[in-house]
């Protein structure tokens, strides 16, 4: 029984972190109705550029202190996707005000590579590893319910609540402020939007900050657990069928998603793997989107599609 | 309450706009008075969607300019044009659809809300009384359009008549000065038709608005303005009060072809 628990809340915690990176999916379709094929790229450039300003840091400013080196990374990394983001609105987006949905998933996918290759020619192609410090010891809770008690990551946890503090900011965001109205209004309709004196630049603009910072924490967090490298950028991948599952335009869908997919994989990995050879893992959440597909073509939470003929 | 016509507001000179080889618009010139109930009619394809699209800051014209209060523009914006006060509604509905008739026309009020993201957010009392403001003056438009059933359903799901009102009331949310209103009749019953003459009246009356509206129509627009511009292939053929401008010869002739002996 412990060990069911320990399996389940393993997976609720890769869960929460597939979460995070389908978060900055919803947030760009939800306020231009673009899917970002960016978002994996934007993940590896704010954990490179995270890992490598706290390796230099201490260089620049002569001070050898963890603590003061790791904010100062953060906040530039911070600063960088803002500048990101404004540029790619200034540069990309503003000009193709009410273009086709393909060219803009098409253009996203031109700044996906171009981040990938832009940031690993500027911060370098090697592994980096990211401390923030997170505590790696383990701890056994329950002890007094199962023999032997509930093995637990304090990292899981820990990274758990930042998960759940920004998944609650953003929907608050989303749902009770004017700018949060004038988002969801943009991604219905551009025109309509400018017409009523919405500024899409601007709404555009604090989207994709949204997302960097986004991309920034879920960076951080997986980069610390797995290292810095290339594959991050392919963690995306993964979060793709959360987005499909949980539907494309809803935070609180991506976060249940999330974690059915993450405790879906670990579970039935354990337990069905052996069965079938292993390597459920990589395939399973696919297969679970599909199946949603087939029956909710909106995804569990997304928004119904009401087409009047 | 008798609506006074007050002095030129809006005034077009020599517009004119291209695309590619198509002239949309040639050196078209009118004006528009405060308070006044303006159309824009003529056949299809005659370059009245342009118009409204050149005032309202959607198209660029090539040449001509917009007069505005006095304020001289070559150029204008959608973003300014609702700044200056100017809101319009659409041809082709461009509603949220996914969102409640009371959220479309609450998005309209954007211009007006003056309290940051924060304060929001965290629902700080000057940001609910706020709201609270908006949302009354909202309620007072959907009053006025007598859509006080639909206010939650998302308006994806309403019958095009009501789809309509909502895009009018989105539009008086950001209370214009000048109301732009592309085929508000456009593909209406009767009845529809009759309520949405009564409502254009009554926004002109009691919320003091300019209207300009085109339509294609003549019969409906006849009725309710004080002007009529006429356009066709883009040029300029007729402009004055209704009842002239249905005795110009080149009106009639554009409407009902010219016979060729």
């Amino acid at each position: 029984m412990s060990f069911f628990i320990e399996t389940v809340l393993g997976g609720l915690m890769v869960g929460l972190l597939y979460s995070l990176i389908a978060l900055g999916f919803v947030l760009i379709f939800k306020a231009s109705g673009v899917f970002n094929f960016a978002q994996g790229a934007m993940v590896l450039f704010a954990a490179l550029a995270m890992a490598r300003f706290a390796e230099w840091i201490p260089g620049w400013i002569g001070i050898e202190n963890q603590l003061v080196a790791n904010t100062l990374a953060f906040v530039l990394a911070a600063v960088l996707m803002f500048v990101a983001a404004w540029l790619i609105v200034r540069l990309v987006l503003r000009h193709l005000v009410n273009q086709d949905i393909a060219t803009l998933l098409m253009v996203t996918l031109g700044i996906a590579y171009f981040l990938e290759g832009f940031g690993q020619t500027v911060f370098g192609s090697s592994i980096y590893k990211i401390d923030v410090g997170m505590p790696k010891d383990p701890v056994i809770i329950l002890e007094g319910v199962f023999e032997g008690g509930v093995l637990l990551n304090l990292e899981d946890i820990v990274a758990g609540l930042i998960a759940a503090a920004l998944v609650a900011a953003l929907a608050l965001f989303f749902q009770k402020t004017s700018t949060g109205r004038a988002l969801r209004a943009v991604a219905d309709d551009h025109q309509a939007a400018q017409s009523i004196g919405i500024p899409l630049n601007r709404i555009w603009v604090i989207v994709w900050c949204v997302a960097g910072v986004t991309a920034l924490v879920a960076g951080i967090i997986w980069g610390s657990k797995l290292g810095v490298q290339f594959s991050l950028a392919l963690v995306a991948l993964r979060a793709l069928p959360v987005v499909i599952l949980g539907g494309l335009t809803s935070v609180p869908g991506a976060i249940v998603a999330g974690l059915i997919i993450g405790v879906g994989e670990k579970v039935s990995e354990v337990y069905l793997g052996p069965y079938v050879g292993g390597g459920i893992e990589i395939w399973f959440a696919y297969v679970l989107a599909l199946v949603v597909l087939l029956f909710r073509p909106q995804g569990l939470f997304g928004e119904k599609i009401i087409d009047r003929v | 309450m008798a609506r006074k016509i007050g002095d030129v507001i809006l005034d077009l000179k020599n517009v004119s706009l291209r695309f590619g080889g198509v002239k949309a618009l040639t050196e078209v010139s009118f004006d528009v008075r405060e308070h006044e109930i303006r159309a824009i009619i003529g056949p299809n394809g005659a370059g009245k969607s342009s118009m409204l699209n050149v005032i309202n800051g959607v198209y660029t014209p090539q040449e001509g300019q917009i007069v505005l209060r006095g304020e001289r523009f070559t150029k204008m914006s959608p973003y300014q044009a609702a700044r200056r006060g100017i809101a319009r509604t659409f041809q082709s509905l461009a509603l949220f659809k996914g969102m409640s008739a009371l959220d479309n026309i609450m998005a309209g009020r954007t211009l007006h809300m003056k309290s940051n993201l924060l304060a929001q957010a965290l629902r700080w009392p000057s940001a609910w009384k706020e709201e609270l403001a908006h949302r009354a003056r909202v309620e007072e438009i959907i009053d006025f359009l007598e859509i006080q059933h639909i206010r939650k359903t998302p308006v994806g799901r309403l019958p095009y008549g009501l789809q309509k009102r909502v895009d009018l009331g989105r539009a008086l949310a950001l209370e214009p000065e000048i109301l732009l209103l592309d085929e508000p009749m456009a593909g209406m019953n009767l009845e529809e038709k009759q309520d949405m003459c009564r409502f254009i009246l009554d926004v002109n009356d009691q919320f003091g608005a300019t209207v300009v509206l085109i339509e294609h129509d003549m019969g409906v627009v006849m009725d309710i303005s004080d002007r009529v511009v006429v356009l066709d292939y883009g040029k300029k053929i007729g402009d004055g009060a209704p009842d002239e401008v249905r005795r110009n010869e080149q009106v009639i002739s554009a409407y009902l072809g010219v016979g060729h002996s």
